[in-house]
């Protein structure tokens, strides 16, 4: 037996993170309460350089290594770099709220990175080895995160569902997997995508639900969404951040690697599926987020009516519409982060702006924030010149073009139902009176990513040609 | 001198980047922001004339087209570009948002800056819907417009405004989706039909489609349409905006947003889908004359001023819609396509003239407003004994509102009475039950308000107008009699347009 040294620099920004998360950990094993923000440099540092790295490792074919487990293409260079920036604000509106929760420790950012690390490997994933690898890293990581407020019931109730739920999940997709793998004899699924035309249809039909089960719980698909608004609410909002916006990114990837890179001719049975979950998150979604006075759970609503539109993307089964999917859940990214941000900014020691009431008046505190505020809630809106409107765009004319007309005034529809929860709080912020006088003591890092966050929406709402380029020449 | 200059886009963006600094200023009392604002408000005016003096009416085409690419993959291009139907309202719109400025001035007095960005903005957006020459950067305009509207009713406006505004945003975004469905729809067909998408409006005016799609796509157009008119029976939230609306906003409404319904009409149903308009135009007319004669019924027994002029404007702007959709019943009728242009040419003067009559109305509700802070008839009485210039203001534009000949009011009604003379004898026999019904709601009005004994005490006290408002009434009064005296400009303008768009509506677009 012979060994061929796989080729290692297709796989550099991961070798660099995990190298780096080693290196950090030690490092804040060494280090004071008081001088924890090194870690949090280091981490940022650690993000940076890894986005660089998957930068310039881009490259336009698809490249494979490891024996075909990890796999390097356009797509997964933009979402690495994507998961990497995303996580980089993440962590930079969580700084404060952490140190006015005295859980400003160095595990905050380790298992961030973990998590980082995990998702990058789901994104490059080329084998249900990889793809399960990458998945268990990510949500080990984000249970322990949630974990970590140890006093806190409502968090540890939070992590303790959705550990359970979420290994339930794991399960499933592993008991679809072994049937994939008993049918067609592999585990490679470049291999598998060859093998799906002469395979037992009934064996694999199992194994494509119980892995689209799995697929649709990361996603918060409904009915695989319950856990959705508990974690959301429950976990401190620092990881609330992180958990609604870059894994996202990585279940799309996922939802990819294994839909199209292993069961691409079995198009007509995951389309019909696949079509069901995005109807029913779209509606159920819209509807039930209008109920919603506390705006974490308003928001973890609001992220399954989004999944119901990547979904839609993704039915297409086209280059185009994965290419739109994509776009539109790296749109998601960037608003779900700035809403959160926005949660955090409002926060203060002893005070968490969780209810939509909290947001009252904040015109009056702070018109420019006040402005962000509204900037993020019509482009989740879908509403124009914002950036979420021309993700509703891409996505509904992927719908069209599939022939799926029905499926893009479902969308519509639910889009105009979505509107209403927004404008309400666009209507606190805007036409209520404060209730209380407490000026904004967000630190000056916090205001600046959200100034930012908050002028990427309007300004890649007002010129999106470059980002949608990207997402769609990705595929092509 | 400046014709190489992109005069559009300066008559578009000036305002959304005059507001945007006028936002900047956030000062503490609003004195320079409302000076600023005048100015920006002044400066586009001053733009958008050149728009009148260098505009070749002997064109049908577009003029000062601007084309940049925008979002290629889809094949979105930053298009705009006027012609006889769009420059007079991109004009109305100026004028009207310099008194609305000017209408400002001393009554708001809480968030100034954000008061007068939002109306700068609104007007860059609005300019913007007029002007889009592609379907994709007309419908960002068009919903971006619902923005700054919802903000200006929803700080400024009564006591009910969050409902109202929330009634008006969603009434409006709910109309509009399946009009994105359509251009989506029709942005496919183009693939199939000629291997290339296309949301160029010019180009989906060729686009050959079949009957049923094109019914389907008519229907979504109405939807989008006939809430923005608005037409009986979507229009039930526009009395609410009104009544809830500070003074501007309802101007604003009143006089240019319902427009863009009927340049809706006139730029996507009329020439996109001919076939199924000709089908459907029974439905239109249907509706048209409910508006026309029903909510003139309605107008009559409100207690509410503003709401009284809200449903005024919804009857008028049945005559706007009606004038549109005489086209096919008169060719059946005549034989001739003579009525028809009367038709059109009648709806967009009428729309030009309500624009000045319904600002002019809600000013004058404002004035009183200002000063009484009631909306209510029953609080009035006997105006213009304390009021004497407010009082013969009032009047004039109630006499122009009813359709006095001699004022602007009174050509495009007659002109669509006429074409509907053409059409069927009872068309114009109901529309023109409105005369009766306008002068009867609006002078009851004004005698209930201005003449009789003094009411009550607070009546008493009134002060007249001062010289700021009474600037405005004179302007308003000015631009109604030039209309209504001599209307041969305006027509002429439009004239190419009409003519061109109504050869281009009577080429079937189904494949026979």
């Amino acid at each position: 037996m012979n060994f061929v040294t796989p080729d290692f620099m297709l796989a550099m920004p991961e070798i660099f993170l995990l190298s780096m998360i080693c290196i950090i950990m030690i490092i804040d094993l060494f280090l004071k309460d008081e001088s924890r923000g090194a870690t949090y440099v280091l981490s940022l540092i650690a993000l940076i350089a890894t986005a660089f790295l998957a930068f310039s490792n881009y490259t336009d074919q698809s490249l494979s290594t490891f024996n075909g487990s990890f796999i390097l293409d356009p797509m997964a260079s933009l979402l690495k770099i994507s998961i990497c920036i995303i996580v980089t604000g993440v962590f930079i509106y969580a700084k404060d709220y952490l140190k006015d929760r005295n859980i400003y420790k160095g595990e905050y950012f380790t298992l961030g990175l973990f998590g980082v690390l995990g998702m990058m490997v789901m994104v490059s994933a080329g084998n249900f080895l990889t793809v399960y690898l990458g998945l268990e890293l990510l949500s080990l990581s984000m249970y322990a995160m949630i974990a970590m407020q140890r006093d806190s019931i409502m968090a540890s109730e939070a992590a303790m569902k959705y550990f359970i739920l979420g290994a339930i999940a794991s399960g499933m997709l592993l008991y679809g997997m072994s049937m994939v793998y008993g049918v067609t004899g592999s585990l490679d699924l470049a291999t598998i995508n060859k093998a799906v035309s002469g395979a037992d249809r009934v064996v694999m039909s199992f194994g494509l639900v119980f892995i689209i089960l799995g697929v649709a719980f990361k996603l918060g698909a409904v009915p695989f969404h319950m856990w959705m608004p508990d974690v959301y609410h429950g976990s401190p909002t620092s990881v609330t951040l992180y958990i609604a916006s870059a894994p996202k990114i990585a279940a799309f990837a996922m939802m990819y690697r294994l839909l199209e890179g292993g069961l691409a001719d079995m198009h007509a049975d995951w389309q019909m599926i696949l079509v069901i979950l995005s109807v029913l998150s779209m509606v159920f979604g819209n509807i039930v987020a209008i109920a919603q006075t506390n705006i974490k759970r308003m928001l973890a609503y609001s992220t399954i009516s989004h999944v119901g539109f990547i979904l839609m993307g993704f039915v297409a089964g086209t280059q185009a519409g994965y290419g739109a999917a994509m776009f539109y859940a790296i749109v998601y990214t960037i608003m779900s982060v700035a809403a959160f941000g926005m949660i955090v900014l409002l926060s203060r020691a002893g005070f968490e702006a969780e209810n939509i009431e909290d947001f009252k008046g904040l015109n009056h505190k702070s018109p420019w924030f006040a402005f962000v505020m509204m900037a993020i809630m019509f482009s989740m809106a879908g509403v124009p010149p914002f950036l979420g409107f021309w993700a509703k765009i891409a996505v509904l004319q992927e719908a069209v073009n599939s022939g799926l007309l029905w499926l893009a005034i479902v969308g519509v529809v639910a889009s105009v139902i979505g509107a209403f929860y927004y404008l309400r709080v666009i209507k606190v912020v805007y036409f209520d009176k404060p209730t209380d006088e407490t000026p904004l003591q967000a630190s000056m890092d916090i205001r600046l990513t959200l100034s930012l966050n908050g002028l990427a929406i309007l300004a890649l709402g007002l010129y999106p040609t470059a980002l949608i380029t990207l997402c769609v020449s990705t595929f092509t | 001198m400046f014709s190489n200059l992109p005069l559009l886009s300066l008559v578009i963006w000036t305002p959304i980047v005059g507001g945007m600094l006028v936002l900047a200023t956030g000062s503490r009392n609003g004195v320079e922001a409302k000076v600023l604002a005048l100015l920006v408000s002044l400066a586009t005016l001053a733009l958008s004339i050149p728009l009148y003096t260098q505009f070749d009416v002997s064109l049908a085409s577009m003029q000062f087209e601007e084309l940049i690419p925008w979002i290629s993959s889809f094949h979105i291009n930053y298009h705009i570009g006027v012609d006889g139907i769009s420059m007079p309202l991109i004009l109305l719109t100026t004028f009207m948002t310099v008194i609305v400025i000017i209408a400002g001035w001393e009554v708001i007095t809480y968030k100034v800056a954000q008061y007068m960005a939002a109306f700068l903005i609104l007007e860059g957006l609005m300019i913007g819907t007029f002007a889009a020459m592609d379907a994709m950067l007309f419908y960002v305009f068009w919903e971006a417009l619902l923005i700054p509207m919802f903000v200006i009713i929803g700080i400024w406006g009564g006591p009910n405004r969050v409902y109202a505004t929330i009634k008006f945003f969603l009434y409006t975004f709910l109309g509009s989706v399946f009009m994105l469905v359509s251009l989506l729809y029709m942005y496919m067909h183009a693939v199939d039909v000629n291997g290339v998408g296309t949301f160029n409006i010019q180009d989906l005016h060729k686009l050959p489609l079949d009957l049923i799609p094109q019914i389907f796509i008519f229907l979504s157009f109405l939807l989008a349409f006939a809430v923005k008119v608005p037409m009986w029976p979507v229009h039930t939230w526009l009395p609410d905006a009104h009544v809830e609306a500070p003074t501007g906003g309802s101007v604003i409404l009143a006089a240019i947003m319902l427009k863009l319904g009927g340049y809706g009409f006139l730029r996507f149903s009329l020439p996109i889908t001919p076939d199924a308009s000709m089908t459907l135009d029974w439905l239109v007319i249907l509706l048209s004359l409910i508006a026309i004669v029903y909510i003139g019924f309605v107008a009559l027994v409100q207690a509410d001023m503003k709401k009284l002029i809200a449903y005024s404007s919804i009857s008028h702007m049945g005559f706007v819609t009606l004038g549109f959709f005489l086209l096919w019943k008169i060719t059946e009728n005549t034989g001739s396509t003579s009525g028809v242009i009367l038709g059109l040419e009648g709806g967009i003067v009428q729309m030009i003239s309500h624009g000045f009559i319904s600002g002019a109305m809600f000013l004058c509700v404002g004035v009183l407003y200002d000063r009484m802070h009631s909306r209510m008839i029953k609080d009035y009485g006997g105006v213009v004994n304390t009021m004497p210039a407010f009082a013969t203001f009032a009047v004039f534009f109630a006499m122009a509102n009813a359709g006095l000949p001699g004022t602007s009011g009174f050509v495009g009604e007659f002109m669509v009475i006429m074409a509907a003379f053409k059409a069927n004898f009872w068309y114009a026999f109901l529309a023109a039950i409105t005369l009766i019904l306008g002068a009867a709601y609006t002078l009851w009005m004004i005698k209930r308000v201005v003449f009789g004994p003094i009411a009550n005490e607070q009546v008493e006290n009134l002060e007249d107008m001062n010289g700021r408002e009474f600037f405005m009434m004179l302007v308003l009064a000015i631009a109604v009699l030039i209309v209504g005296l001599y209307p041969a400009p305006l027509l002429e303008v439009m004239h190419a347009t009409v003519d061109n768009l109504v050869a281009h509506i009577s080429i079937p677009k189904i494949s026979q």
